[in-house]
């Protein structure tokens, strides 16, 4: 099966043509098979998916399951995985059976919904699979369409404004990196990934109008792949879209985003800009750490402000976010272990805390914090998971989302002790903001008459959660699961990082300060 | 021998003949009631010339003394010109018909407006661009007004014409500053007499002229004025044709006079090319957002396209050439599916062309929502439709020819613009339920045309139909 990869990336999108085609009207039972078609494709996938995991050597650090044949314009169609991006493809046909769980009970344009997510999923896949930049580039983009149209029709009251800006935002970042893109294919003749990895891109200064710019030709394709994962990911400053985009979003939409899309940034990171430039890399870091543990502290502060529980989880993806460039540009293995491991956790966490605002919110229809409290007498189970969930998010020992903080913060204080006290602090803003959220939702009595009759999680919403329980706690208690799979792939790329870094002379060495 | 020089012009003759005999024809048996057949005919023509001069790779040959060059560039042209023009007319019938403006001039007018394209994209003498320039714009100029009792209309093709004379005029003093510096109105003369360069300064001012005069034809900024109006007020086949088959043309005539008679001096006209790209792919972009009206919107949006196309110009390279006539082809393949749809927008048997008029379409004809929501994410250059290729494809050309603040502008652009893509995306899918809806027919011919181009946007991801290694082929036959 060396077509594997190719089969899994398409397979959603199979079943998204099967819909369309032959899928006519809208009746209740319509829907209903819309929604098992839906479900069964992205279970099977999940299922074909496993194979690649189990046949997967981890003890391998170079591409695996590659698939190469000839495209246009001399590009080639070529797929593959290794340790970092399998436990991405991992990720995503994980979730995606249980976000169409979570769309349930849509009743307007189920057909469409159900297409879009499968489509969308063929191109979230195609993202981590790809071994050719212009095939990563197009589906990196064309994540951009289903999304667009998933927010502008099954969204909230402003969802034109929160598309717009999400679709626009994201398309001005990622346009740069397609010129970096082409400009990297001149030098390098290729846009062959494996290829690119090995490639020296010059690093001699270049001197513009009497400014020396320092790195060259490196710096100037790091800040374009930089403006192109940063609003992806996003970092502070450029983050103001994902909270519209959140808030916005119907519940499915917001576990997707937050929970693959959002990764695809942090993969690039490690894919691109960390490897293919390693002394621009290691020169802007210090910039990359300050964005960083500015977008703990500052997003975490506005997180404690916000009165919608949407927009709340999604100021603390950012913080979460920043984790991961700290640990990615941190450059040692702990930081990068920890990068990924975090941006695993976070794909389960968030994706389960979106999943908890939509429990009640198809129940009550609204996000806002004060119209809730004391959901524990009517709903035991709920708050249960709620506060599995929150301990994650705050990063509690026993859960996924400790693993990862505390390797980022240890990748972190090897290199810069300053920015890793500043992220520190992070850690206690998220238990602050998160446990208040907690305490003013479940605890308390349950004095709102409009709540008196609300009901606990039903057999549905409790089979959604049930594998995202497991799962943030077996990596929280046994986190070299994903380490082990990861940690050839990630040596192999810090040495050649440190490699490429000796060999290259740096005239002004701006890290460290 | 003359039979020799014949031969290669043999489909320009062709369909000069036929148009005659149309013409003829027609005001002795049915004068307008014939036109229908006439479309069809004419139409078929087109395209089995189309296919014929597709199928024949012979190598490059010359008649009249150099005066008309048959090679592979000028049949990649012509077989874009032809499809087009002949698929436009195909769907255009329905809608002339019930507007009661099928004109049996009509596909007459068109066939001379195609053979002056064919010559314009064949010459190899500043006389044979001129005829070839002149004949296809007088034609073009009677099209436009097409409507004579529409005062739109009318306005159109009147200002069509007055500044469509004035680019002529324009062009035609570069034209005679070029052959009075150097001495012939060939080509390659021409080009013998720059040698290596420098450029003298009066064949310059020639070039520069020259050069305005046909970004009056391709409608690139700062000499773009005609065209909003144009578009709008034309009757919308007719836009739609404007659309397609005379940008084509004039775009493979402006990369025939950059090189085939001053290839040797690529550093004199890419900036001035450089420029008139940056300042369409802005103007395109920004003008275009305030627009409601679907036809003037596709006008903004066909010259921030011709800016791109430039683009592939600049750098004076094959790859430049082979970028560009990839785009145009997409482009046209674009720009005919949109023009299908714009066709077919009706309200209680009127046309409309106010894009709020598609207030939540979707709901109504899914299928036919969904192809124009594919045309425009391609024509707004998102992968993984064909129109993301075709700008992949001239940035590659600038970044390769050194113009990476081109590239970087453009892709900038290309954001801008998607704006007002999605805008009718937006009211497509997000729009408030009103009753402003559309009538839901569509005829078939429309209906297929547009499902085609559409479904072509997806699958030529694939391998974009070839289109890729002919243009190659056409782009070395220019650029050697």
């Amino acid at each position: 099966m060396d077509n594997l990869l190719s089969i899994i990336t398409f397979t959603p999108l199979i079943a998204a043509l099967i819909l369309g085609v032959f899928l006519k009207g809208d009746s209740p039972s319509d829907q209903a098979n819309a929604k098992w078609v839906a479900l069964i494709a992205t279970t099977a996938t999940f299922l074909i998916s496993l194979f690649v995991l189990f046949e997967f050597d981890p003890s391998d650090a170079g591409f695996q399951f590659v698939e190469d044949r000839s495209w246009l314009l001399g590009l080639r169609y070529k797929m593959g995985v290794d340790g970092i991006s399998i436990l991405f493809v991992m990720l995503t046909t994980f979730l995606m059976p249980i976000t169409i769980g979570a769309c349930w009970t849509v009743t307007h344009r189920v057909k469409e919904y159900m297409i879009a997510f499968l489509v969308l999923e063929t191109l979230m896949l195609g993202v981590f699979c790809a071994l050719d930049l212009v095939l990563f580039y197009l589906f990196f983009e064309g994540g951009l369409i289903p999304m667009f149209l998933i927010i502008g029709i099954w969204g909230g009251k402003d969802r034109i404004y929160a598309t717009f800006k999400f679709f626009l935002y994201t398309f001005l970042g990622s346009v740069l990196m397609l010129v970096a893109m082409v400009a990297m294919y001149m030098d390098a003749g290729t846009t062959d990934i494996p290829t690119l990895l090995a490639h020296q891109f010059s690093a001699g200064d270049i001197v513009i109008g009497g400014k020396t710019i320092v790195g060259g030709m490196q710096t100037f394709l790091w800040f374009a792949f930089l403006a192109s994962f940063a609003v992806k990911m996003p970092m502070w400053p450029v983050h103001t879209w994902l909270p519209d985009a959140h808030v916005q979003a119907p519940t499915a939409g917001s576990v997707v985003l937050a929970a693959i899309m959002l990764k695809m940034g942090g993969y690039g990171f490690l894919r691109f800009s960390l490897p293919m430039f390693p002394v621009a890399s290691d020169i802007w870091a210090p910039l990359i750490f300050w964005m960083s543990a500015i977008a703990i502290v500052y997003t975490s502060l506005v997180a404690l402000a916000q009165q919608d529980m949407k927009k709340l989880i999604a100021y603390s993806s950012v913080a979460h976010m920043g984790y991961v460039t700290m640990g990615i540009f941190a450059a040692n293995q702990q930081g990068v272990d920890g990068a990924i491991f975090q941006m695993l956790s976070h794909g389960f966490v968030s994706g389960a805390l979106f999943l908890c605002v939509g429990v009640i919110y198809d129940r009550m229809h609204t996000r806002e914090i004060d119209a809730y409290g004391g959901l524990v007498n009517r709903m035991p189970a709920y708050a249960l998971v709620f506060m599995l969930f929150t301990m994650a998010n705050v990063g509690l020992p026993g859960t996924s989302g400790f693993i990862g903080e505390f390797l980022t913060l240890a990748g972190i204080f090897q290199v810069n002790t300053w920015v890793a006290a500043v992220a520190a602090t992070g850690v206690i803003l998220s238990a602050a903001y998160a446990l208040w959220l907690y305490r003013r939702v479940v605890f308390g009595d349950l004095i709102k008459e409009s709540l008196r009759s609300i009901t606990d999680m039903n057999l549905r919403e409790r089979a959604i959660f049930a594998p995202l329980v497991a799962m943030t706690l077996l990596l929280g208690v046994y986190p070299s699961l994903v380490t082990d799979i990861i940690g050839p792939s990630v040596e192999a790329l810090l040495s050649n990082y440190q490699m490429a870094l000796a060999e290259t002379p740096v005239s002004t060495q701006l890290a460290g300060n | 021998m003359i039979s020799d020089d014949l031969s290669v012009v043999l489909p320009e003759i062709i369909l000069s003949v036929y148009a005659m005999l149309a013409l003829v024809g027609a005001v002795y048996t049915g004068k307008d009631r014939a036109a229908p057949v006439l479309v069809w005919t004419t139409s078929a023509l087109m395209l089995a010339l189309a296919v014929w001069i597709g199928l024949t790779a012979g190598p490059t040959e010359t008649a009249f003394g150099g005066a008309l060059i048959d090679d592979g560039f000028a049949r990649f042209a012509k077989v874009v010109v032809l499809a087009s023009a002949a698929l436009v007319m195909l769907m255009s019938q329905d809608y002339m018909r019930r507007q009661k403006t099928l004109l049996f001039e009509f596909p007459v007018l068109i066939t001379l407006a195609v053979v002056g394209m064919m010559l314009m994209v064949s010459a190899g003498d500043l006389m044979t661009l001129y005829m070839g320039l002149e004949l296809q714009s007088l034609a073009l100029y009677v099209v436009a007004a097409i409507r004579r009792d529409n005062l739109k209309s009318t306005e159109a093709g009147l200002k069509y014409f007055v500044l469509g004379a004035l680019s002529s005029g324009l062009l035609l003093y570069g034209a005679s500053l070029t052959y009075g510096y150097s001495g012939t109105t060939l080509f390659a003369g021409i080009l013998a007499s720059i040698g290596d360069g420098p450029i003298g300064v009066g064949l310059l001012f020639g070039l520069v002229f020259m050069i305005t005069g046909l970004a009056f034809k391709v409608s690139a900024v700062p000499f773009h004025m005609w065209t909003p109006d144009v578009y709008e007020g034309a009757p919308t086949p007719v836009t739609a044709f404007f659309a397609t088959a005379p940008k084509m043309a004039a775009m493979a005539l402006f990369a025939r006079v950059l090189f085939d008679a001053f290839g040797s001096v690529p550093g004199d006209w890419g900036q001035v090319i450089a420029v008139l790209s940056l300042l369409s792919m802005f103007l395109g972009a920004f003008a275009g957002i305030g627009q409601r009206n679907f036809k003037r919107l596709m006008a903004y949006s066909s010259i921030a396209h011709m800016g791109f196309a430039l683009m592939g110009l600049v750098a004076g390279t094959a790859l430049g050439v082979q970028a560009m006539l990839v785009y145009m082809a997409i482009y046209v393949t674009m720009s005919i599916g949109t023009f299908a749809f714009i066709m077919g927008m009706q309200k209680d048997g009127q046309p409309v062309v106010d894009i709020r008029s598609l207030n939540m379409y979707a709901s109504v004809e899914p299928l036919k929502a969904l192809a124009l929501m594919m045309l425009l994410f391609s024509l707004a250059g998102v992968p993984p439709f064909v129109g993301f290729f075709g700008k992949f494809y001239v940035i590659k050309a600038a970044v390769d020819g050194g113009y990476v603040w081109l590239a970087v502008a453009g892709v900038i652009a290309s954001v801008i613009s998607a704006f007002y893509y999605l805008r009718i995306v937006f009211y497509m899918y997000f729009g408030e339920e009103g009753d402003r809806r559309l009538d839901g027919t569509m005829p078939p011919v429309m209906w297929g045309i547009m499902m085609v181009a559409s479904f072509a946007m997806i699958v030529g991801v694939i391998n974009l139909f070839g289109v890729e290694g002919l243009a190659l082929a056409a782009a070395q036959t220019l650029v050697n």
